[in-house]
């Protein structure tokens, strides 16, 4: 328990995500089996307790210290799984530290009640670490800022020759934990483990940005096929010896959420599309598909209001067989007669784009057809005779995103960065001019951005914060911001959606630094206006 | 009858002994003043008089220059020192080098002044002395239930292992110029870490002051030098001001460690941008200074600066009559 509880310590406070890859991959390098088993469990969400409520951990460590001194204690710390961890009194002469895999195993089976003393009893045992991360898994809070898909990944790494993530993934979902299998066959000790459940999950195939000045040069037009890139989330939905999935492109099984969508498979095969809301086959904005992301349970109401819906891009089996191995033509044949089969207002295909030349499919993007495609993030571009490979290789399919949307905007706070940046201030939060209710000229923060420019650029931003700070906050900053002094940023972002969350009422997708405007009068920046000129367009389509 | 009030009573300058006409660390310049220790919040340039020991003395001469008060006189531990009818001992604090409890006896009474302690080993100076007393007066910076600092040596290890585990990187501790910074530089030693450490100049001197009062700091490298130094794989030591600064940026890609109290509180690491918190403190946490009022059971507990309702509330809860003095001008912050 001590290491893991170490390794949960040390990801909490670190940002870089290389750092976290050799962290956890030392750590499963480290530490014998079982243990490493459920820590990977844990750390990809595949095993989670819910065995402590907080009131209960509040309760027993009330009999145990005067209540005033645990309260003044939870006062200054402010979270509860941290100061009980910190102020748990030592029982000298109290067990041993349990290992991982013994909190796992007595934890199976054992009662309500058994369970508290059990909790109890390990707490009396551990340091302080070691309480913190035992009462972070137990109540369910295990955040530490790393993803599952980067968990396979350090896992990939533990052996003499690395294997590629996506051969974990491949065979994820046949392995349970503790995994001995999967870290045998890693570290050279055994065969891989089969993959042959049905249901699991094909790992998917991704595309490479296009760089215009250079590719389409080099690319035959009629080599390839387009189609529209939808604004939902890629996933992947698996009808196969009667085990019915959805999941995202990461593997997560999302199944519980989208109960409709599942339900209309019938043919059993692999379908490789868009996630989106539909009514009556028109799509709707991403924020209504994020209605049904954020839930764990559905009910209803959501089914009907937001009802999912998956748009096919491509088909990856087809009855028992593997049709990875064709090319897109051959494969989009089958994915034709496929959702043809299917004949459900829940699975559509989307529909290829024929072109002649790259001026021709630039003019497409440029200019969107009426319906659907006002809201596409862009177009892909696809070989035809490529077959389905793992990964993100570099030649057979392109995503050609469309032209982001910009504004002019005033720099308002900035906050100091992380790990490598933690010297500077490199996360900003930028606003647009508005009217108050007293009829005055303000700004209105409309978003953040921490990405977009250089480091050199980083360093004039930072010593621009430095110069023009009004106040402090704790790590963040306030500056300078008036008609004829401060600093005005050219925002890039994707898209624009209305949101209760905020209080200008829009939020930006993917925002982020697209140039410094030294040169332009904060006053000169955009107005509220313009976004809400830009959302309407949006929804109006 | 003689009350401990008659003896010591705070006043705005700090706490004041009438009968011997001197303060204890007073924060304001005055005419006789005992100093318990270096750290600039205790020990302030501009008095008339100042008694404290040698080590003491040493450090307030060179970071205020040698003529930081009218007169000075140094006592060595264990040596009573008579101020009119008073008279003063000078006993180790274990927090840093040259560090005192000031022990004031008069007419039977004895009140022991502990100025910053803590009561676990450390190899830059003799470790703190109980003295049975009428009122112990006690500092309470880590005051809550929550500050329980582990052993040094295993954060020492969790740095080490860092290293090791970042051969690309450098790590970056930030320990405060005095005290600390010589503590972590020592404990590295015992550590068998006997490369080169790099320092920030603004440590240059403290660390040459030990070296003179025989702490073995090992092989020391300036580094603010000019020269084109690869830093990769080499532990910095530097003020925490500076790991945040923008002097931090000419190492490459750092692991910002910082070795304070404070670093118990994963919000307080998170805040100031510290990926490697290292819990090492030169003050008493909470078992030391509940266990140290436990040992010896004084009439009374005064307490200084800190968190002093929590450790009243302990100390009323067994049985010791407390009272916190609110004395103000002891910075809480960096000297953890
Ligand atoms: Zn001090």
């Amino acid at each position: 328990m001590r290491a893991f509880a170490e390794l949960l310590d040390r990801l909490s406070l670190t940002a870089s995500r290389n750092a976290k890859l050799t962290l956890v991959r030392d750590y499963l390098r480290e530490t014998p089996d079982p243990d490493r088993g459920w820590a990977l469990a844990a750390l990809t969400g595949d095993l989670s307790f819910d065995a402590a409520k907080p009131a209960f951990i509040r309760k027993a460590v009330e009999e145990r210290m005067d209540p005033q001194l645990f309260w003044w204690s939870y006062d200054y710390v402010g979270d509860l799984a941290e100061t009980v961890a910190l102020v748990w009194p030592a029982r000298p002469g109290a067990n041993r530290e349990p290992q991982f895999s013994e909190v796992v195993d007595d934890l199976r089976g054992a009662t309500r009640a058994e369970v508290q003393r059990l909790i109890e009893g390990w707490l009396d045992a551990l340091q302080p670490t070691g309480r913190w991360a035992l009462l972070k898994l137990m109540t369910g809070g295990l955040r530490v800022g790393l993803t599952a898909r980067l968990a396979k990944r350090a896992a990939a790494d533990i052996g003499a020759t690395p294997v590629d993530v996506a051969e974990v993934e491949e065979i994820w979902h046949a392995l349970r934990p503790p995994y001995e299998d999967l870290f045998a066959w890693l570290e050279g000790r055994a065969y891989r483990p089969s993959s042959d459940n049905p249901g699991r999950f094909r790992p998917a195939m991704l595309a490479q940005a296009i760089d215009e000045a250079v590719d389409f040069g080099k690319l035959d037009p009629a080599d390839y096929a387009a189609e529209w890139k939808w604004d939902g989330i890629r996933v992947q939905a698996v009808n196969e010896g009667g085990v019915r999935r959805l999941y995202t492109r990461t593997g997560d099984d999302i199944s519980k959420s989208f109960p409709d969508v599942v339900g209309a498979l019938t043919a059993e095969g692999v379908i490789d599309g868009e996630l989106l809301v539909m009514r009556d086959g028109k799509v709707a904005s991403f924020a209504d598909l994020q209605q049904r992301l954020n839930r764990k349970t559905v009910d209803a109401k959501a089914l009907a209001n937001f009802p999912a819906a998956i748009r096919a891009y491509d088909l990856l089996a087809e009855g028992p067989e593997d049709t990875r191995v064709l090319s897109f033509a051959e494969r989009r044949r089958c994915l034709e007669a496929f959702v043809a089969q299917e004949q459900s207002p829940r699975i559509d295909l989307s529909p290829m784009q024929p072109f002649a030349s790259w001026i021709e499919l630039a003019a497409l993007r440029a200019q969107p057809p009426g319906g659907d495609p006002q809201i596409a993030e862009g177009l892909m571009l696809k070989r035809w005779d490529s077959i389905y490979q793992a990964g993100r290789p570099r030649g057979p399919w392109f995503k050609w995103k469309r032209d982001p949307m910009l504004i002019d905007a005033v720099l308002m706070y900035a906050q100091r960065g992380h790990g490598k940046r933690s010297s500077f201030y490199s996360d900003y939060t930028f606003g647009v001019w508005t009217t108050d209710d007293a009829g005055a000229r303000v700004l209105t923060p409309v978003g953040k951005a921490y990405f977009g420019f250089t480091d050199e650029e980083l360093k004039q931003i930072d010593r621009f914060v430095r110069d023009q700070t009004i106040e402090r906050f704790g790590p963040v900053r306030s500056v300078t911001a008036e008609p004829n002094k401060g600093l005005v940023f050219e925002v890039a972002f994707e898209g624009l959606q209305r949101s209760t969350r905020h209080k200008s009422g829009v939020a930006m997708r993917f925002p982020r630094i697209n140039r410094i405007r030294w040169d332009k009068p904060p006053g000169e920046a955009d107005e509220m206006a313009t976004l809400e000129l830009m959302l309407t367009r949006m929804e109006g389509r | 009858m003689i009350r401990p009030q008659d003896l010591l009573c705070p006043k705005p300058q700090g706490l004041y002994c009438p009968p011997g006409d001197f303060y204890i660390d007073p924060t304001r310049p005055v005419a006789r003043a005992v100093i318990t220790h270096g750290h600039a919040d205790h020990a302030r340039a501009g008095h008339g008089a100042v008694l404290a020991t040698a080590e003491t003395l040493d450090i307030m001469g060179e970071r205020y220059g040698a003529g930081f008060a009218q007169s000075m006189q140094a006592a060595a531990y264990g040596e009573a020192v008579p101020r009119d009818d008073v008279e003063i001992t000078l006993v180790p604090a274990g927090h840093v080098l040259g560090s005192a409890q000031a022990v004031v006896r008069w007419k039977g009474l004895t009140i022991v002044v502990s100025g910053d302690y803590k009561r676990r080993r450390d190899p830059t100076c003799p470790p703190f002395e109980p003295v049975p007393c009428d009122v112990f007066i006690t500092e309470a910076t880590f005051g809550l239930p929550v500050f329980r600092h582990p052993d040094d040596k295993a954060e020492i290890a969790r740095l080490l292992r860092s290293v090791a585990q970042f051969p690309e990187r450098s790590h970056l501790v930030g320990a405060y110029a005095l005290g600390k910074a010589q503590r972590i530089i020592r404990l590295l030693r015992e550590a068998g870490w006997d490369k080169a450490i790099y320092v920030h100049g603004a440590l240059e001197r403290l660390n040459a002051l030990y070296e003179k009062h025989g702490v073995d700091l090992g092989p020391l490298e300036p580094a603010t030098s000019t020269k084109k130094h690869d830093f990769t794989g080499q532990i910095i030591i530097a003020p925490p001001s500076a790991t945040q600064d923008r002097w931090s940026r000419r190492f490459p890609d750092p692991v910002t460690a910082f070795a304070s109290g404070w670093m118990q509180v994963r919000a307080r690491a998170r805040q100031r941008g510290v990926e490697l918190p290292l819990v090492i403190s030169d003050h008493a946490d909470w078992d030391e200074l509940t266990s140290t009022v436990d040992e010896l059971r004084p009439g009374e507990l005064w307490i200084t600066h800190g968190r002093e309702e929590a450790l009243a509330r302990w100390a009323e809860l067994h049985g010791i009559p407390a009272r916190p003095l609110a004395l103000v001008g002891y910075e809480e912050e960096d000297d953890g």
